[in-house]
């Protein structure tokens, strides 16, 4: 086979549906990047709109351009958009873009997953738009805060729009999320140990742990104040044994880490292009990853710096003000070893180097006014005025916008083939820049003058008009750089020149291909020696198209690639992934049934949502896996490697394991929730304790202990040839036994509607239940899969799947018993 | 930068009726201190570290070294320099919020503040039974700490001449300690958004002289 040839077969194994078809039913990560990054800029678009109506508002003393009630909409959104529905997807775009290329290997770990979030995303945003078209959006301000966002103060749709689709739209964040980092850590080339990964990969690691384990508050958070708003179960109603507060802990216990899964993959994009623009290597690759890191855990434990004015004692706020200031040392860490990279190298002013410049300028200055802020005594001023917006946009637009911005500039060639021909980017550099700096220094003046954040207008005798004013021209500079950004961008895609490949001369693997990139990424799959491989082979780009890697030959139409163990990138597993399909979109659709029919309150379409999400979640694990036992697949190169299907730790288990640590967090949440109200909110204790039940106990126990057992045993059981059915079966019945132990709590929580307490139990009861049935459905899949001839003594990948799930059911559903029934027993 | 923000201050003037920076108390006058302390600081900061990027662009040579270089710019540029700043900084600060705190003394007075949408209720310690609405009364040149709550949503109590601010939260109690140092007016605002009707969402406090203060507690009437 020759390249050509090679070229063609692989094409026609990897591509999409030709046309605007292929639009639904590609499964293609290079498809899915574009599609994300296209949705993703348009919304930073919709948000900047709303930005230039706010500043049209405040421009003015006593302003008539927007009353309150609509400018605490263009408020809410703008907050909400950009954070939600542009910063977070722009990464998962980028992410799924550039991760299988820069990693040498041919797609992510689950290709129908990312279409899955992808469709997530777009319904869950389109929502959002109908919500503010019809002039029925969020205003409650994107941190939502009840008891204003409460059924009592706020009793229109408009909080449920919030609550509920921003729910939906973090359904992709989770799934990208597992995505990311089974990729990363499973599919990459030949000989890429951890230490010789991308920098870029680090990051994208350590930011969707962080997703993984900030997100499930925040979802925790906006599933209780539905149910306070929906069905009256008051968490958040201190006359009921709730906390108001409660909200600001789960909030911002996401809420701060957003900030860095903001940064962390802004800062990725930085590591990897500041070097190639200095004509150098990064310096102090393993003190950034250890940054990096200590960054992630650092931003989990400072979430109360959001919360120094509600009154919590000031030495419990030293601690946290240590902590915020103590995020300043990674940091740190991470612009010095970008400016001794500077050092190192031969910096040139290249377009994405301008843009690395603003990073640094503004960033600096965020970093240095996020030091202040942290600072006690000067947040209680602070708090709660223009000083705070300005600054965190100093954070954002200088830690996430102009990165992305170096990384559109940097990456464009990359997508389009193509290199710039007019010169328009440095003039809108030079706008944006700018136009940033005046809005947003002027910001922090006003702020300091006393200018609340969130008041739609203010007085002449305020003394912020000129100071206002000065901000809004500002804002609107800005707003032409922005515009300039995209006449740039179209006339790249309608009238510029074919680049030729690597046009920066970088050493990273998304350059070892042919520009715009094909679907299968590469005909064979590079062996990996440093981090730095094309520098290393400037040929290497020619003998993978000539098939000199691995993976050269295609089998059976097969989408093929490979995994690694993880640390140190020795080949592992042959794996196969599914090709182009509608699963994803239809089963997005009808999780948007699911939650649209919450939204308008149609109960009775959500069962049928429900059944519906199942049925397809059932014939998307069903279509993987194979009737009769694979051989060995060659690799080339002398490896021989066993089908991914026909192991112990396969993907889909690496897959549930992170999804259920987002789940454990979840549920962690959950505890915590309890405890705080337990302990913090007034009106406790409860008017009644829940009735201990001795029986549903031990029906729980039992379950639990006979469930995990016998799922054990039913894998022995496959393991050794034998019929793995019976044990299966007792299995099931251990999880309906936990279900019906759920059940009574979820039965029998006193007066859920009167107090904070019985509500929490409700809930407690609630996710154990839909826990036990999910394992039981789990159960009855794995069943008709040994029915139905999908397992083998060989292909066992399902069993310890399952197990896992059951493991968790197990352990999850004691700790509920206890917390229900321990505190009526003991009391 | 710096010297066109300081610019920026002298010209158009710190004063204001709700200015951080105009302080007319203890506590506000405290933390306006910090303000200028840190400006100052983060100011040479930053020119230190824009050096620092700008300088690569102009120089001749790289660097040689490669061990040392490592050294300098992750270990003492990296860690030690913010670390030591910060130190400084949050010694600075913790101080600085200790001696803000409520604590008692001879002459402190006590008062509650109230706040629902639209209004702020305020009781007296030293006159059980007398409330006003939309104007705190207290004393000046004394100490007085405020009990702020809320019966309807999050509010946040803020004379931002006198003092910082402290959340007003349905279910529980907030003590801010706040001091004018002259009789006069002092504008105060609610400071967290609280929905339609947040924009003049105002009260004054109005600080009294001993006898006049006297008169007040005895009567109601100023």
């Amino acid at each position: 086979m020759n390249t050509l040839q090679r070229h063609r077969k692989l094409t026609a194994i990897w591509a999409s549906e030709p046309g605007v078809r292929g639009l639904f039913s590609t499964v293609n990560h290079t498809d899915l990047g574009r599609m994300f990054l296209a949705v993703s800029f348009f919304f930073f678009l919709v948000g900047g709109v709303l930005a230039m109506l706010i500043r049209a508002q405040l421009a003015t003393p006593q302003s008539a351009f927007a009353g309150p009630e609509i400018y605490n909409q263009i408020f809410t959104m703008h907050g909400t958009i950009m954070m939600f529905l542009f910063a977070i997807p722009t990464f998962e775009g980028l992410a799924m873009y550039l991760l299988p290329k820069l990693l040498g290997t041919r797609d992510l770990a689950f290709p129908r997953l990312s279409a899955y979030g992808f469709w997530c995303y777009v319904f869950g945003g389109a929502m959002m738009l109908v919500s503010m078209v019809l002039g029925i959006a969020p205003d409650g301000g994107w941190f939502m805060y009840p008891p204003l966002t409460g059924p009592l103060y706020s009793p229109g749709i408009n909080t449920d729009f919030w609550l509920i689709g921003i729910t939906f739209v973090e359904i992709s964040a989770i799934a990208a999320a597992v995505e990311i980092t089974v990729s990363i850590l499973k599919y990459r080339a030949p000989g890429m140990s951890l230490d010789k990964m991308p920098i870029f990969a680090w990051y994208a690691l350590v930011t969707s742990l962080m997703v993984l384990t900030g997100f499930p508050p925040l979802i925790l958070g906006s599933i209780l104040l539905e149910l306070e708003r929906a069905f009256g179960l008051p968490f958040f109603q201190a006359e009921f044994g709730g906390d108001s507060l409660l909200w600001q802990h789960l909030f911002w216990l996401f809420g701060h880490p957003e900030v860095y899964i903001i940064f962390l993959p802004a800062a990725g994009v930085i590591s990897t292009i500041l070097p190639v623009m200095c004509r150098t290597t990064l310096l102090g690759y393993g003190w950034i990853v250890a940054s990096a890191t200590g960054l992630a855990f650092l931003s989990f434990g400072i979430w109360v710096h959001h919360m120094f004015t509600t009154g919590i004692p000031h030495m419990g706020l030293a601690f946290f003000s240590a902590a915020s200031t103590l995020v300043a040392v990674p940091t740190g860490v991470q612009l010095f070893a970008w400016i001794g990279t500077m050092w190192k190298g031969r910096p040139s002013l290249q377009m994405p180097m301008l843009h690395l410049l603003g990073f640094f300028f503004t960033f600096v200055i965020g970093g240095l006014t996020g030091v202040m802020v942290a600072v006690v005594p000067f947040d209680w001023q602070a708090h709660d005025t223009a000083f705070v917006t300005a600054h965190l946009h100093y954070v954002l637009f200088g830690g996430f916008v102009f990165p992305i911005m170096a990384g559109l500039y940097y990456w464009m060639p990359h997508v389009s083939g193509r290199k710039r021909f007019f010169r328009l980017g440095e003039l809108a550099f030079a706008l944006v820049f700018i136009g940033f700096h005046v809005t947003f220094m002027a910001m922090h003046w006003v702020g300091l003058m006393g200018q609340r954040r969130r008041i739609s207008t203010y007085l002449p005798e305020d003394g912020w008009t000129t100071i206002n004013l000065i901000s809004s021209i500002g804002s609107f500079v800005l707003a032409i750089g922005i515009a300039l950004v995209i006449v740039d961008l179209v006339l790249h895609a309608f009238a510029a020149r074919r680049s030729r490949r690597d046009p920066w001369k970088a050493g990273t693997l998304e350059w070892a291909m042919m520009t715009p990139p094909p679907a299968y990424n590469f005909a064979s799959l590079p062996h990996v020696n440093s981090r730095q491989p094309l520098s290393d082979d400037p040929d290497l780009t020619i003998r993978l198209a000539r098939g000199e890697g691995y993976l050269p030959e295609p089998e059976n139409g097969w989408r093929e690639s490979l995994t690694v163990e993880i640390s140190t990138g020795k080949p592992d597993f042959h794996v196969i992934y599914p090709t182009n399909t509608r699963l994803p979109i239809v089963m997005a659709a009808v999780t948007g049934v699911f939650f649209v029919s919450l939204l308008l309150k149609f109960y009775w379409t959500v069962p049928l949502a429900v059944v519906g999400v199942t049925i397809l979640a059932w014939r998307w694990a069903w279509s993987l896996g194979h009737k009769a036992d694979l051989p060995l697949r060659a690799i080339g190169h002398g490896f021989e490697l066993p089908n991914a299907t026909q192991v112990g730790q396969s993907p889909s288990w690496w897959g549930s394991v992170f999804l259920l640590t987002a789940n454990a967090t979840f549920f962690g949440s959950l505890l915590f929730g309890f405890a705080f109200l337990w302990t913090v909110a007034p009106s406790w204790p409860p008017p009644v304790w829940f009735s201990a039940s001795l029986l549903e106990l031990v029906l729980g126990l039992s379950g639990a202990g006979v469930g995990v057992v016998a799922i054990r045993q039913s894998a022995r059981a496959n393991a050794q040839g034998r019929d793995a059915r019976v044990s299966l079966g007792v299995s099931f019945a251990g999880a309906l036994a936990m279900a019906a132990a759920a059940l009574g709590i979820v039965l029998r929580a006193p007066t859920p509607t009167e107090h904070a307490y019985g509500a929490t139990l409700l809930v407690l009861g609630s996710y154990a239940l839909f826990h036990a049935l999910l394992g039981a459905l789990m159960m009855a899949f794995l069943y008709a899969r040994v029915v139905r001839g999908y397992t083998s003594v060989r292909r066992h990948a399902e069993f310890p799947v399952v197990t896992l799930w059951i493991d968790y059911l197990a352990g999850m559903s004691l700790l509920v018993l206890a917390v229900a029934h321990l505190p009526g027993l003991l009391g | 930068m710096v010297v066109a923000v300081t610019t920026a201050f002298v010209l158009v003037g710190c004063q204001g009726e709700l200015s951080t920076v105009d302080p007319a108390g203890p506590a506000a006058r405290t933390i306006a201190q910090i303000w200028w302390v840190m400006l100052a600081g983060a100011g040479a900061i930053f020119a230190l570290v824009m050096t620092l990027v700008a300088l690569p662009f102009v120089r001749k040579r790289a660097l040689a070294d490669k061990a040392q270089h490592e050294r300098l710019w992750l270990v003492k540029l990296g860690i030690v320099f913010p670390a030591v700043v910060l130190l400084a900084l949050l010694g600075y600060g913790l101080v600085a919020g200790e001696s803000l705190l409520p604590r008692q003394g001879p002459d402190v007075v006590s008062v509650s503040a109230e706040a629902r949408r639209s209004q702020w209720t305020f009781g007296y310690g030293d006159a059980p039974g007398l409330s006003t609405e939309h104007v705190l009364h207290i004393p000046a040149g004394r100490p007085v700490d405020v009990s702020i709550t809320s019966t309807d949503v999050i509010h946040s109590f803020w004379v931002p001449r006198l003092a910082g601010k402290i959340d007003a939260i349905p279910g529980h109690v907030n003590v801010l300690r706040i001091e004018a140092d002259a009789p006069g007016n002092y504008a105060g605002r609610s400071a967290e958004f609280s929905g339609v009707g947040y924009d003049h969402f105002a009260f004054t406090v109005v600080a009294h002289g001993p006898s006049e203060w006297e008169q007040f507690i005895g009567s109601g009437m100023p």
